[in-house]
């Protein structure tokens, strides 16, 4: 079967004289595949190998009365038990590294776990038989704490409260509990519009199921240093989260990975590199801590579940002209990357289609299920699922073919997306063409003719006027002011044209949203790093043209005179400082690199 | 902890090592005999990633008894290629797609050799039957039974 690239379709636009992409290649890491020879991080040997293996929660939700390990640690071949406390940093939160979220994670959970499966302690043993013996042999005293295990019923008032550093059970969007999208009207849509189509979309938790279980082995090296071999889709993410767990400067940490058995999302987690650093830190031994396919399915964090309602205004034409959502991400007890899901989620709304009425709420909930993580297009897929299962819906309840409602309602080039960025490059009403022909599906002419690159009208690229409403501010669930799952019709204006909320006082908390020349390469001003909370000084000053102001890519929006909110006034460039020494207050608390730490890690040993 | 002394062959190598009471033959043929090329997946004979070669059998050397494998023949990927040449099946699988992470290939590649070994010209169906006890989670099996399919035209080419 022959692929057809968009450039075929598009062989106007530019010119591909291109050497690699396009033509067939082996992978330069097959060779090894198909002899064998590819070093997994198992397939490193070491002598006097210890194994570490967990004791995990039977329940859902409960409080640690006591623990008993007499026993356990009397069995021949025990050599360490490993208690929340042996942990010297025992909290954290995966993007901390990045400077999203509160630390909301303990890596050995003391003294309560809030979902099944959770580690209160570990034990290192010679044998991987040993440690499970041995962790059979721990006597817990558990109190069972009551537990909520659907995204509804975890913001509905008086349900049980999960995670500490969340106690509405929402991820906190600030200022709001939920991400909010606003655009245009929806009430005036849906008054508008001749067909209202509802529906509610569900998708289940599903698990990465990597051939290779997570895992890692660590081993104390010269220098004081330890290695840590390690199938991690993450190295350096996981590198800096044993740092700050363990509370040790991350030159100390050798990390050897790359080399991944299958990830799809599921090795990101940094679990098992500071336990495995941990256990040969308390043992002077090599430790290895692998889960096994149990742990990998029962423990290993999936996609999230996801519930998304949809409400479509519809013209008897086939013309969506309201689009309402309400979204939940289940992110299980604890953040992980799920905080980014419920970005990812709005920023793919309303779908691939030019409505220009849009609202959304979504929540990011914590339940007591296994902690949810990143999974091939997290955030994205679910979306798609009920967005296209809608668009059949809205098809048959209006009665039109459904390819060509598509293509109706396609974006076309120029057009201002939800967002307030305009589309480009699109290609949605092509693949509808491309699709229909391969499946002999009938299109009219007029489907035929339709392209991507015609079909944009001043109206289609504006900004409409907006209606706001400040529901769902962070704090007002617990204050007995549920935040309604349907937006409540406008109470202020937005006026057309405007961009949006101004930017400028908030901290960068989305690095690969806002593509920045400045941001490239990680460089940081000059200065010395910014603190990256400070809301009353811009971060970095870059922020401002192209988060509060129409940016330079929307030549439309940008010649629109329209009124500038106050704090989106371009700020003078700071005058850079001298840069100071390198002093950090605490070894390594930031993941990214500083000028002047190492010229290894600068890059001017290309020079 | 006692330990047996063991001795087979394996890619047609004699090899002795010491197992332990109860250790399975992936363990054994891993950390005992260094051959890396078998892979932990399950350990529930689910997956078909520490499938080897027992007198030219597949088996699940993650659910065999170290000890049940005395005095036989082994064969793992890692003694498939003659020397530098690669065999047929591997050249197939790397011109094909057949691996991308790589970890199910080794079982997968002992799989195929079995079969081709007891039928020369397998139909499609027979391929997919043959791997049908090893999981990919990457590739959607399509380039697998796809190049399984060539290495064994390629191999009654030059057996013709």
């Amino acid at each position: 079967m022959s692929i057809e690239f968009r450039k075929d379709l598009f062989a106007d636009e530019r010119d591909d004289n291109l050497n690699e992409i396009g033509k067939p290649k082996l992978r330069q890491d097959i060779e090894g595949h198909v002899t064998g020879r590819t070093a997994y991080y198992d397939d490193h040997l070491f002598d006097g190998l210890l194994h570490m293996r967990c004791l995990r929660s039977p329940h859902h939700h409960a409080r640690v009365r006591s623990v008993d390990v007499a026993e356990a640690e009397r069995m021949a071949g025990v050599r360490r038990v490993v208690r929340p406390a042996d942990v010297p940093s025992n909290l954290n939160t995966l993007l901390s590294l990045i400077g999203f979220g509160k630390d909301d994670e303990q890596l050995l959970s003391d003294p309560v776990v809030r979902y099944r499966g959770e580690p209160i302690l570990a034990i290192i043993a010679d044998t991987e038989a040993i440690a499970r013996s041995a962790c059979a042999a721990v006597r817990v005293d558990w109190e069972v704490l009551p537990h909520v295990l659907d995204v509804e019923e975890a913001i509905a008032p008086g349900a049980p409260s999960v995670n500490p550093a969340y106690p509405d059970n929402t991820f906190t969007y600030a200022p709001y509990d939920h991400v909010k999208l606003r655009f245009g009207d929806v009430a005036a849509g849906f008054a508008q519009a001749d067909h209202i189509v509802e529906a509610e979309y569900e998708m289940s938790p599903i698990e990465q199921a990597p051939m290779e279980t997570c895992g890692a082995i660590a081993a104390p090296e010269t220098a004081d240093r330890f290695v840590c071999h390690t199938g991690t889709q993450a190295l350096f993410f996981s590198l800096g989260t044993t740092a700050k767990l363990l509370d040790i400067a991350s030159s100390r940490l050798h990390f050897i990975g790359g080399t991944v058995g299958g990830g799809f999302g599921g090795k990101v987690d940094s679990i098992t590199e500071p336990m495995a650093v941990l256990g040969a830190m308390l043992t002077g031994r090599p430790v290895k801590f692998q889960w096994d396919r149990m742990e990998e399915m029962q423990v290993g964090a999936p996609r999230g579940a996801e519930r998304w309602r949809i409400k479509d205004g519809v013209m008897a034409d086939g013309r969506i002209v309201a689009r309402q959502f309400t979204g939940f991400f289940d992110a299980g007890a604890y953040t992980r990357l799920s905080s980014y899901a419920g970005h990812k989620g709005t920023g793919h709304l309303p779908g691939p289609y030019t409505i220009p009425n849009v609202a959304s709420n979504v929540f990011c909930v914590f339940t007591n299920r296994t902690p949810a993580t990143a999974m091939r297009g997290f955030g994205i897929t679910g979306v798609d699922f009920a967005l296209e299962c809608h668009m059949d819906r809205v098809a048959e309840a209006v009665g039109v073919d459904p390819v060509s409602l598509r293509i109706l309602n396609a974006y076309r080039d120029g057009d201002m997306k939800a967002h307030r960025r305009s589309a480009k490059n699109c290609a949605l009403v092509e693949c509808c063409q491309v699709a229909a022909g391969k499946a002999g599906w009938g299109l009219s002419a007029q489907d035929m003719a339709a392209s991507s690159l015609t079909g944009t009208t001043a109206a289609r690229a504006a900004i409409p006027e907006t209606a706001l409403d400040d529901e769902g501010q962070e704090g007002a669930r617990r204050a007995g002011r549920c935040a309604s799952a349907d937006p409540a019709p406008g109470t202020r204006r937005l006026p057309a044209g405007v961009q949006g909320r101004a930017m400028a006082a908030v901290p960068v908390q989305r690095p690969d949203m806002q593509i920045l020349a400045e941001r490239i390469g990680h460089k940081i001003p000059e200065g010395g790093p910014a603190p990256a909370a400070a809301p009353t000084a811009p971060a970095r000053l870059p922020n401002d043209p192209a988060a509060a102001a129409p940016g330079p890519a929307l030549p439309a929006a940008a010649a629109d005179p329209a009124p500038v909110p106050p704090a989106a006034a371009p700020t003078p460039p700071a005058v850079p400082e001298p840069t100071a020494p390198y002093a950090p207050e605490k070894p390594f608390s930031r993941g990214v690199k500083r000028p002047g730490v190492s010229r290894f890690l600068s890059g001017s040993r290309r020079r | 902890m006692p330990k047996t002394p063991l001795a087979f062959t394996l890619n047609d190598a004699e090899t002795g090592i010491f197992v332990d009471d109860g250790q399975n033959l992936l363990e054994a043929l891993r950390r005992g005999a260094g051959d890396l090329s078998p892979k932990y997946g399950c350990g529930q004979g689910t997956c078909g990633a520490c499938t080897v070669l027992i007198d030219g059998v597949p088996h699940l050397s993650c659910l065999t008894l170290a000890e049940a494998v005395a005095g036989r023949r082994m064969d793992t990927t890692a003694g498939l290629a003659e020397g530098a040449e690669l065999h047929p099946l591997q050249r197939a699988f790397m011109e094909g797609f057949a691996a991308q992470c790589g970890y199910c290939t080794p079982g997968m590649l002992m799989a195929a050799k079995a079969l081709l070994a007891a039928n020369p010209r397998p139909s499609r169906e027979e391929v997919i039957e043959a791997i049908s006890g090893n999981l990919c989670r990457c590739t959607g099996y399509e380039p697998i039974v796809t190049a399984i399919l060539e290495a064994a035209a390629k191999l009654q080419g030059r057996a013709a």
